[in-house]
């Protein structure tokens, strides 16, 4: 979901015997299960997608921050406030493991912060909306960080080394992200009058965002079935999202919430939950640019940027300086 | 999850990556070694200053959640690492070399443990 | 005026609370993703010494107020922080020197409060020498990097520390709260804790080539609660606002 709208460069998936060798015993290991570590050979493609998927995936955590972050000020506990910093500062982190990620593929983190900057590279369309009442702290836990997990749990046997080993330490952090966005869920559905509003009103306007954050359907896509084929992507959209979909609608009806769409009920012949496709048109608008948050939060990132550089010079020409006494010393 | 072997590569989505990197912070390998006696252990990379900052980031940034009572910090490019292509010749060699391994030697059952 | 430990308390538990609060302001926008993780972790600690402090306050108040209740229902003139960490955060040059100053003076209290007469706060002083020791590593070295690195970044360092130093004094002011906890044995007379600051500050500044204001001009009220700066106020309608907007719920 991460890696939403990467357009792959391949034209179709080759067959293993229309591979150059060097290609052919690149995809065999793939096959077999291996890792590609970064001195490997690879294809040009296969380093191209996965710094796009890296990046991609790394900018949604940064900017993931932004939507969270806008209320620790305003946390209602010392706990909570406490918690979901907590759960920010983990998105920063994860955000710098796969930054590092990428840059064993040749790129640095400035290259790519650059272009995230400049809106070359995109992030999760879900981190576009707005987070207007403390249960959407609650919502965001639940339900985005829940597809999410949905994405990354697999993504840790992806074929690149470098990234599967981000996704196990990112994974193992966060889960408790979506235990405590349930947990908010669950107190504010049980709470007063105007918590179960706010609870209803978030999960209202959050469903179908999330529901988008896997993407449109593949069926079609010679771009999955290349990323499909090089493990770089692990399962289709729709699977993920039926997956999601199975595991959210029982929670939903736990916490006495209605989820925003009538025909989202048990199928008992096929035992998975019908639901109804969310706003793809609402969704490439959000991907242009459009959605109800896309100026702030790049504003923000810039902000941070510009804001930051005298820091991140300083400091550099500060250890420099030292250096030089130290050598000079010697 | 990085690594010092990374290879150049140029042609992201930014045509225009800039050549000047004197505003960038080094990168730098991280080490661990954990409350139970094991060595240090790669955990990842980040980026700082100088050793110190290194030292301190990897503090704020690895060890979170009580991973750790030491840390090691190398500069990604000071870190020599054996090439792919060699793989062969540094570790096959080792594969019929099975008496190293203790369950090359059948002792039996009544000799008791060893 | 009501019981001196409860008021002390306060003293020490709205200072992390404040200081904390501004701290986790950064989250999310940081100069570096490094420095924004490691300032998270200062406003995690500063949190969880709130806890404490304004738990042990209840306690011996004895009216059933718990830390939440005293951090998201008292007003302005209620709080009893020093007015150098209700100070906005500025650039990132202003966060640093603020905390650079504050976690100075910090320290040097709560290693004198870990031999504090009082069984609890002995404990609580304790617990958070460890974390304030790394703060105080940290924001020194930020400090000293700054002011020593490139002309802009020593020119903003220098107006951090005209900006905030007439708010340095206040830290060591002695009154009569203090004077019932020197007698009890309960905590230190701030008072004898300048000297070493001073010395400490001389050193520091003197590596970040940065100068001290000649003027020992210093601004007070904030930890009498007599009369606080406007900032407080403001940041108060942020932290206590859901608590206050629904009274009658749990979060």
């Amino acid at each position: 979901m991460y890696a939403q709208m990467i357009k792959s460069t391949g034209q179709g998936v080759k067959s293993l015997d229309e591979m150059e060798p060097q290609e052919r015993a690149f995809q065999e290991r793939i096959d077999a299960g291996g890792k590609i570590e970064p001195k490997d050979w690879m294809p040009d493609g296969y380093r191209k997608n996965l710094i796009r998927q890296i990046g991609q995936h790394a900018h949604s955590e940064i900017v993931g921050q932004l939507p969270e972050g806008n209320w620790i000020t305003r946390a209602p506990t010392l706990e909570r406030k406490a918690i979901l910093l907590a759960k920010v500062q983990d998105e920063a982190g994860h955000g710098l493991y796969l930054y590092c990620a990428a840059e064993t593929l040749g790129v640095t983190r400035d290259d790519l912060t650059r272009d995230l900057l400049s809106g070359k590279m995109k992030y999760s369309s879900i981190f576009n909306y707005p987070t207007l009442t403390w249960a959407d702290m609650g919502a965001v836990g639940w339900l985005v960080d829940g597809a999410a997990i949905m994405n990354q749990v697999p993504l840790q046997r992806t074929s690149y080394g470098p990234y599967a080993r981000a996704m196990v330490r990112i994974c193992k952090e966060e889960s408790f992200h979506q235990r405590q966005g349930f947990d908010i869920m669950m107190k504010m559905a049980k709470g007063t009058d105007a918590q179960r509003k706010m609870a209803q009103d978030a999960l209202n306007r959050f469903w179908g965002p999330a529901l988008m954050m896997f993407g449109p359907s593949d069926a079609e896509s010679v771009h999955s079935a290349q990323s499909m084929a090089w493990k770089i992507k692990m399962n289709s959209n729709d699977e993920l999202r039926q997956k999601f979909v199975d595991q959210t609608a029982p929670q939903a009806e736990y916490l006495g919430l209605t989820i925003p769409d009538e025909t989202c009920k048990l199928n008992e012949e096929t035992g998975h939950y019908d639901f109804a496709q969310p706003d793809w048109d609402e969704f490439f608008d959000v991907l242009k640019g459009n959605g109800p948050c896309n100026t702030e939060r790049l504003e923000a990132r810039n902000k941070a940027w510009d804001d930051g550089r005298w820091v991140r010079e300083g400091l550099l020409a500060h250890a420099a300086k030292k250096r030089s006494a130290k050598m000079a010393a010697e | 999850m990085s690594s010092p072997e990374s290879s150049p590569y140029k042609a992201t989505e930014a045509a225009e990556h800039t050549e000047t990197r004197k505003t960038e912070w080094p990168l730098w390998e991280i080490f661990i070694r954990g409350q139970h006696g094991l060595s240090h252990r790669h955990v990842g990379s980040l980026h700082a200053a100088d050793a110190e900052m290194a030292i301190k980031n990897a503090r704020d940034v690895y060890t979170r959640r009580n991973e750790g009572v030491s840390i090691w910090a190398v500069e990604a490019s000071a870190i020599a690492a054996s090439s792919p292509e060699e793989k062969g010749a540094l570790y096959e060699p080792a594969n019929d070399k099975v008496y190293r391994h203790p369950t090359f030697f059948d002792i039996p059952d009544e000799v008791g443990a060893m | 005026m009501s019981d001196p430990l409860f008021e002390y308390l306060c003293r020490l538990g709205d200072n992390t609370l404040v200081l904390g609060h501004r701290v986790s302001e950064w989250c999310g926008v940081a100069p570096v993703l490094e420095e924004d993780i490691a300032l998270a972790n200062v406003a995690l600690d500063l949190i969880g010494q709130t806890q404490l402090w304004l738990g042990l306050a209840g306690e011996v108040e004895g009216d059933g107020r718990d830390a939440d209740r005293l951090a998201f229902h008292r007003d302005v003139w209620d709080f009893r922080n020093v007015l150098l960490v209700e100070q906005p955060n500025g650039d990132f040059g202003q966060t640093m020197m603020r905390q650079f100053l504050f976690d100075t003076w910090h320290l040097s209290m709560l290693k004198a409060l870990a031999g504090s007469s009082h069984e609890q706060i002995a404990a609580i002083a304790e617990k958070s020498v460890k974390e304030v020791t790394y703060h105080l590593e940290r924001s020194t070295d930020t400090v000293i990097g700054l002011g020593d690195g490139t002309e802009e970044s020593h020119d903003r360092m220098q107006k951090a520390l005209d900006r905030l130093y007439p708010f340095v004094g206040e830290m060591f002011l002695s009154d009569d709260i203090d004077a019932a906890m020197v007698t009890q044995g309960i905590a230190p007379d701030p008072a004898s804790l300048r000297k070493a600051f001073d010395a400490q500050l001389d050193a520091v500044l003197a590596e970040a080539t940065l100068t001290k204001p000649a003027d020992d001009f210093a601004h007070k009220g904030g930890k009498t609660g007599a009369r606080h700066t406007e900032h407080l106020g403001h940041m108060l309608t942020q932290m206590q606002w859901l608590q206050r907007a629904y009274p009658d719920a749990s979060w």
